[in-house]
């Protein structure tokens, strides 16, 4: 298991490695949904090499099977339907007015893309949400925004396009009633829903 | 093909073109200090076959109060029950401390068949302002008070009135058969009718020019897309189902554009539409956050809002494309604008320190007037005369909608029984 871990590890960092230097961009920028300003064609090239470097993240996939016996012997069902462990955690949470993904969320979204990267059958659907703070017109547009931060994970480690769909609900369907601090919390995320065909 | 989480939505909605008589009820929150004085005495039905089913003078009185301007006297201190210019002592009016009287009379030409009569008296000059005489059938008598209103106000204060309009508005209840409903009302809050019902959101109600269609953002497939809607007719199509966000359309003062929000080529982005060829336009091409467009009304320009500086602002971009151009620069979060009809003022969600207020900010000098004192206020849309702000407050559990005079000295609410409601945008003016 930790052996595991840590050659997964290496061999993420490996495929960024290549793909920072395909598209001269960096992690940082990668999985920074709101920061600063990176040129349309970096961004696209983040994209782009998502797709490309599909073969590798199935690749890493395919290491992804040796994580306990138990797990290599499942479909992707019985897998979703674990209750415990990454796949089983499929809200992602924000800060006020930020589609950035803390370096945990990015952890649970890498586990995510490489499932969905190794099971063709799966597929996944973002759903972006915001706090009732603010206009509703730029909080659906915010919740679109973290949706596809979540999405760029996922294509990262392999996913293919095809297999993702975003969807943003703005403020319209809050996870907590109130005007608390702990229910804006609750609402600024990106649920996954899964599909398996 | 099996389903882990199945969303079990009927997909089922109703589109109507009219009926339900769900009333709000208009609450005066802020008095105004040198409003003129004026007494609308109850109008004479007494020759009437049976009862008239709409009480004119009230609404009339309702209506000039919640201008903030003028301030209509209560209904008990009234000193005596004129109701034609003849009958009137004037000096009882002036002792009453009154400047305005308006009086008048419903007749009956067949039954459910009238004529409104009423006179606007001017009580230190003791002489009729204004006299008109107007058919009416039952189901428009609230209509015509409307119109009333709008005649007593431009004959007073010189500008054109605007009770006579209407109102569209999101309400969303809780344990209703449809969850959202798009309803029209008149600028009272009564005669709410629905347009959508709907299990899934309904969002960003835009009037057309002529008052006759609404575009709207609908999540019936379980994802938002924006349509228009023929009022009177109930027909509507599917403007814009792209990938992604399909959002805040807002239409052209000429009627043939749309503008609306993309995010099918990445990060959400202004567009226009031709709604007649379908030819798609895109503005902004930044990879931020770029909403809530609104036509200047010369169609030249829109205004939108913009987190590309690093937190959401107003900016203004040539419908030709361009550069666009930063508005608002005061605090971090100016949202939502609403131009006034002479595109002199932006009404805007202004927030600070946490707290979201509805906000005007005058292009000319840059100034920023805070106009409420709420904390969840939202969706600022300005009457087409360019004199109230209507807009959304949450309070508790529910949104409220409310207007507020651009002063920002007169605020009435038009409080609901049932459900929470938002996103309020004030219809054009009837044509002449």
């Amino acid at each position: 298991m930790k052996l595991y871990n840590a050659m997964k590890t290496w061999m993420i960092a490996g495929l960024v490695a290549v793909v920072v230097t395909a598209c001269a961009t960096t992690q940082e920028e990668i999985i920074d949904g709101d920061g600063a300003p990176i040129d349309d064609q970096a961004q696209t090239g983040i994209v782009d090499d998502g797709s490309s470097g599909g073969a590798d993240a199935t690749g890493l996939d395919g290491a992804d099977g040796g994580d306990g016996m138990a797990i290599s012997d499942m479909d992707a069902i019985s897998r979703l339907q674990q209750t415990e462990g990454a796949l089983a955690n499929r809200t992602i949470y924000f800060e006020f007015d930020s589609a950035k993904l803390t370096s945990e969320s990015i952890q649970i979204l890498e586990t995510h893309g490489s499932f969905v990267a190794g099971n063709g059958e799966v597929s996944v659907r973002l759903e972006g949400h915001a706090d009732e703070r603010g206009s509703r017109e730029y909080n659906i547009a915010l919740g679109d925004r973290r949706a596809q931060s979540v999405r760029r994970v996922l294509l990262f480690q392999g996913a293919s396009a095809d297999q993702v769909e975003t969807v943003s609900y703005g403020e319209e369907e809050p996870a907590m009633q109130g005007h608390t601090e702990e229910a804006w919390a609750k609402n600024r995320r990106v649920e996954l829903i899964y599909t398996v065909n | 093909m099996k389903q882990l989480i199945t969303y079990l939505l009927a997909g089922l909605l109703w589109v109507m073109p009219v009926l339900a008589n769900a009333a709000l009820t208009i609450e005066i929150t802020g008095g105004v200090e040198g409003a003129l004085p004026i007494a609308v005495v109850p109008f004479d039905t007494s020759r009437l076959s049976s009862k008239l089913p709409v009480d004119i003078a009230g609404i009339v009185a309702s209506d000039l109060n919640r201008s903030g301007v003028l301030k209509s006297m209560e209904r008990t201190r009234l000193p005596a029950n004129p109701h034609y210019s003849n009958q009137v002592q004037y000096a009882r009016w002036r002792t009453a401390g009154q400047d305005y009287l308006v009086v008048g009379r419903v007749l009956e030409k067949s039954p459910g068949l009238y004529n409104i009569e009423f006179q606007l008296l001017d009580v230190l000059k003791q002489k009729q302002l204004l006299g008109r005489s107007m058919p009416a059938k039952k189901r428009n008598l609230r209509s015509r008070a409307h119109q009333i209103s709008d005649f007593i106000y431009e004959q007073i204060t010189g500008t054109r009135g605007a009770f006579n309009t209407r109102i569209a508005f999101v309400r969303a209840q809780k344990d209703a058969a449809r969850k959202y409903v798009l309803q029209v009302a008149d600028t009272d809050g009564f005669n709410a009718q629905n347009v959508l019902e709907s299990d899934e959101p309904i969002m960003s109600p835009s009037w057309s020019p002529d008052g006759k269609s609404l575009a709207y953002v609908s999540f019936e497939n379980e994802r938002p897309e924006i349509f228009i809607q023929h009022l009177a007719t109930a027909r509507r199509s599917k403007v814009a189902g792209f990938r992604g966000l399909n959002s805040a359309p807002s239409w052209s003062p000429d009627g043939k554009f749309l503008a609306l929000v993309l995010s099918k080529d990445g990060s959400p982005d202004i567009y226009t539409l031709n709604t007649a060829t379908k030819r798609l336009k895109r503005l902004t091409t930044h990879r931020s956050i770029d909403t809530e467009p609104v036509w200047a009304s010369d169609g030249r320009t829109i205004i939108f809002t913009s987190d590309r500086a690093g937190s959401p602002q107003l900016y203004r971009i040539d419908v030709g494309g361009g550069k666009p151009k930063r508005v608002t620069f005061e605090g971090r979060y100016n949202t939502a604008a609403s131009l006034s009809p002479d595109g002199k003022f932006i009404a805007m969600v202004h927030g600070e320190r946490g707290q979201y207020k509805i906000a005007q900010y005058e292009r000319e000098t840059g100034n920023l007037t805070v106009l409420t004192d709420s904390s969840l206020d939202e969706s600022p849309s300005f009457s087409p005369n360019g004199k109230m702000v209507l807009y959304a407050s949450t309070r508790g559990n529910n949104g409220f909608l409310y207007a507020v005079s651009i002063d920002g000295r007169a605020k009435h609410k038009l409080s609901d029984q049932a459900g929470d409601i938002r996103e309020p945008v004030w219809g054009p003016f009837e044509s002449k």
